[in-house]
């Protein structure tokens, strides 16, 4: 069953088509990339779907209802959860204060209840720190979760990243670009982390750059090129797809050909 | 160099230790301040200057202008300058007034009323002015300041215009079962007042540091630092961001309704634009980190300037300097330099 279904999603900024007609359904508990040169319109999709952008026009379903033009923060109550590139994170807080904060979706006490401390907002504080430290240690970043995210080194805070995203319960993990930057032993040991994410049951959709990562994790690519989807498939199918291998080579000349 | 407030991290009672401790509790020093602070304001004072009317003044001034000064800090958390608390406390200020002479409403409902009317007012030109962000918001702030004098100015019967609303009743006496718990204001002694005001600004004290050591302080914690951030983490951002104004204009409208009942009169010139500049001011010097900044900040200035009454006519020129100068060499405010001598203001920052 398709947990994800995007439909005919097309975003024009003024005379620039970023995305165009762009369809594919992702499974559930799969692992789906969209790849595609720089400017293919990877980031304006990922923003579509999650609701940061309103389409011109198509829609997102998830779980077979419409999500598209909800705000971006009941998206991410219903499940869909996205990252950001790079280092977007509370970097004025300490590691385990990231991860606590973005428990907010869990809080079962009021706004008057958290403000008089009810025992419903502690039994909360005291479960989300819990909750914290699991996936913090998870993520491997039990030895820095006092420290403040401003003086993280840039692969921890990747995983900072996650982590606070994980926080938030997701069903579908929208991840934007986790791999780039890392080397191959960090790549390693992301593309692990990734697939951990994915046993626990959460759905993944990424974006990146990495083709070696890309191929290896994923069950199923979505290619873009200008906007448009040029090709769908397996890691096997979308490496043989002629319209791939022009995309990102050029086209392939007759004459030097031969 | 400019004075990014997203790097200032209000960290409220959590002690100033290393990487920012999730002890939201006072530790011991911050006890015992706040208890020497409590105590000067409400026996050392009212021992040492009770017989000099002039000074209580001076000083219930101060310790409202602190408490509307506390709501600023509160937008500060969510990481907007916010340029209209003048704007509230003359609604407040106006409020209170309207309900007490119009109505006859006693001046006990008259201050918590002004305060709701204040906040649902910021609610609703919160909801829309809160997207904007940075300099956007200062200014559109800043020109809701004017605006809301103008439309006192010119509010026909209900604001009295330039003439303004004067005899404004004083607190009446509160009576419980018939036993008086507090006496009538009436008289010229401006004791009763400057009780009040260290009340209220106590109230306001205590009220802002649970706000901000709660998750929801965190949660404004986290809007300042990246509101994308926290939207896609589920956060909605839109209405914390209205509550935390609306938390602001509540003080506003409270301390704007006490100052008419202490001066007994209002006019549209009550608040203007330098009010609102300055109770942001008062924040800044104090230190936008510290729930007492805007305490220190407030006192500081305004008790300063009653001393050196010489140089009154140069107020403006020097509340100018000495924003430029806290901003270039204070950024994080006076409290910033205490900490710095216990070796602990570093705040593990880069």
């Amino acid at each position: 069953m398709a947990i994800l279904d995007v439909q005919g999603l097309t975003k024009r900024f003024g005379g620039l088509t970023a995305v165009n007609n762009v369809s594919f359904s992702v499974e559930k508990g799969a692992i789906l990339s969209v790849i595609g040169p720089n400017g293919a319109g990877k980031s304006t999709l990922f923003k579509l779907i999650s609701s940061f952008v309103v389409p011109t026009s198509g829609r997102v379903n998830y779980n077979e209802l419409t999500i598209t033009g909800l705000p971006p923060h009941e998206v991410a109550r219903r499940g869909v959860v996205r990252t950001f590139q790079e280092t977007t994170i509370f970097k004025e807080m300490t590691a385990l204060q990231n991860v606590i904060v973005a428990h907010q979706l869990r809080c079962r006490a009021s706004s008057f209840g958290i403000y008089f401390s009810s025992a419903a907002a502690r039994a909360d504080e005291e479960r989300f720190r819990e909750s914290a430290i699991e996936i913090l240690d998870y993520l491997g970043l039990s030895t820095v979760k006092q420290m403040l995210a401003r003086n993280l080194p840039h692969g921890h805070l990747r995983a900072l990243g996650i982590a606070v995203a994980m926080a938030a319960e997701p069903k579908v993990l929208l991840l934007d670009e986790p791999f780039s930057g890392m080397n191959v032993e960090e790549t390693e040991a992301a593309v692990r982390l990734v697939r951990g994410i994915r046993d626990r049951g959460v759905t993944i959709v990424l974006v990146e750059h990495d083709m070696s990562a890309v191929m290896r994790i994923s069950d199923k690519i979505v290619v873009l090129n200008f906007g448009t989807k040029i090709a769908e498939g397996t890691p096997v199918e979308v490496q043989q797809n002629e319209a791939v291998i022009g995309a990102y080579l050029g086209q392939a000349d007759e004459e030097i050909g031969h | 160099m400019g004075l990014d407030i997203n790097r200032l991290t209000p960290r409220a009672g959590n002690g100033g230790t290393g990487a920012a401790t999730e002890n939201d509790r006072l530790n011991r020093g911050q006890k015992l301040r706040f208890a020497a602070f409590v105590l000067i304001l409400l026996v050392a004072v009212p021992i040492l200057l009770g017989r000099s009317p002039y000074f209580i003044t001076v000083l219930t001034n101060a310790a409202i202008l602190s408490f509307i000064s506390l709501g600023v800090w509160v937008t500060f958390s969510i990481g907007r300058m916010n340029l209209a608390q003048g704007a509230f406390a003359l609604v407040g200020g106006y409020a209170g007034a309207i309900l007490s002479t119009r109505y006859g409403v006693p001046f006990w409902f008259c201050l918590p009323l002004a305060g709701l009317i204040s906040a649902v007012l910021g609610a609703l030109i919160g909801w829309p002015v809160l997207r904007l962000k940075g300099v956007y918001f200062a200014m559109t702030t800043l020109s809701l300041t004017e605006a809301i004098r103008l439309l006192a100015l010119n509010g026909g019967d209900l604001t009295k215009g330039a003439t303004g609303i004067v005899n404004i009743p004083r607190p009446g006496a509160i009576d419980i079962f018939g036993l008086t718990i507090v006496h009538d204001f009436n008289g010229a002694d401006p004791l009763p007042f400057y009780f009040l005001a260290c009340a209220l600004l106590l109230l306001g004290l205590v009220g802002v540091w649970r706000l901000s050591t709660s998750r929801l302080g965190w949660v404004f914690r986290s809007l300042r630092q990246n509101e994308d951030l926290a939207t896609s983490i589920g956060i909605n951002v839109a209405k914390y961001r209205v509550i935390a104004f609306a938390v602001c204009c509540f003080m506003g409208g409270i301390g704007g309704a006490f100052f008419a009942a202490f001066h007994q009169n209002i006019y549209p010139a009550t608040y203007t634009i330098s009010d609102s500049v300055n109770f942001m001011l008062y924040c800044f010097l104090g230190g936008l980190s510290y729930i007492f900044g805007p305490v220190v900040g407030a006192f500081l200035l305004v008790v300063a300037f009653e001393l050196l009454q010489a140089v009154q006519d140069y107020q403006a020129l020097i509340y100018g300097i000495l924003m430029i100068a806290c901003m270039l060499w204070l950024p994080n405010g006076i409290l910033s330099l205490g900490l710095r001598h216990d070796g602990k203001g570093k705040d593990g920052r880069g």
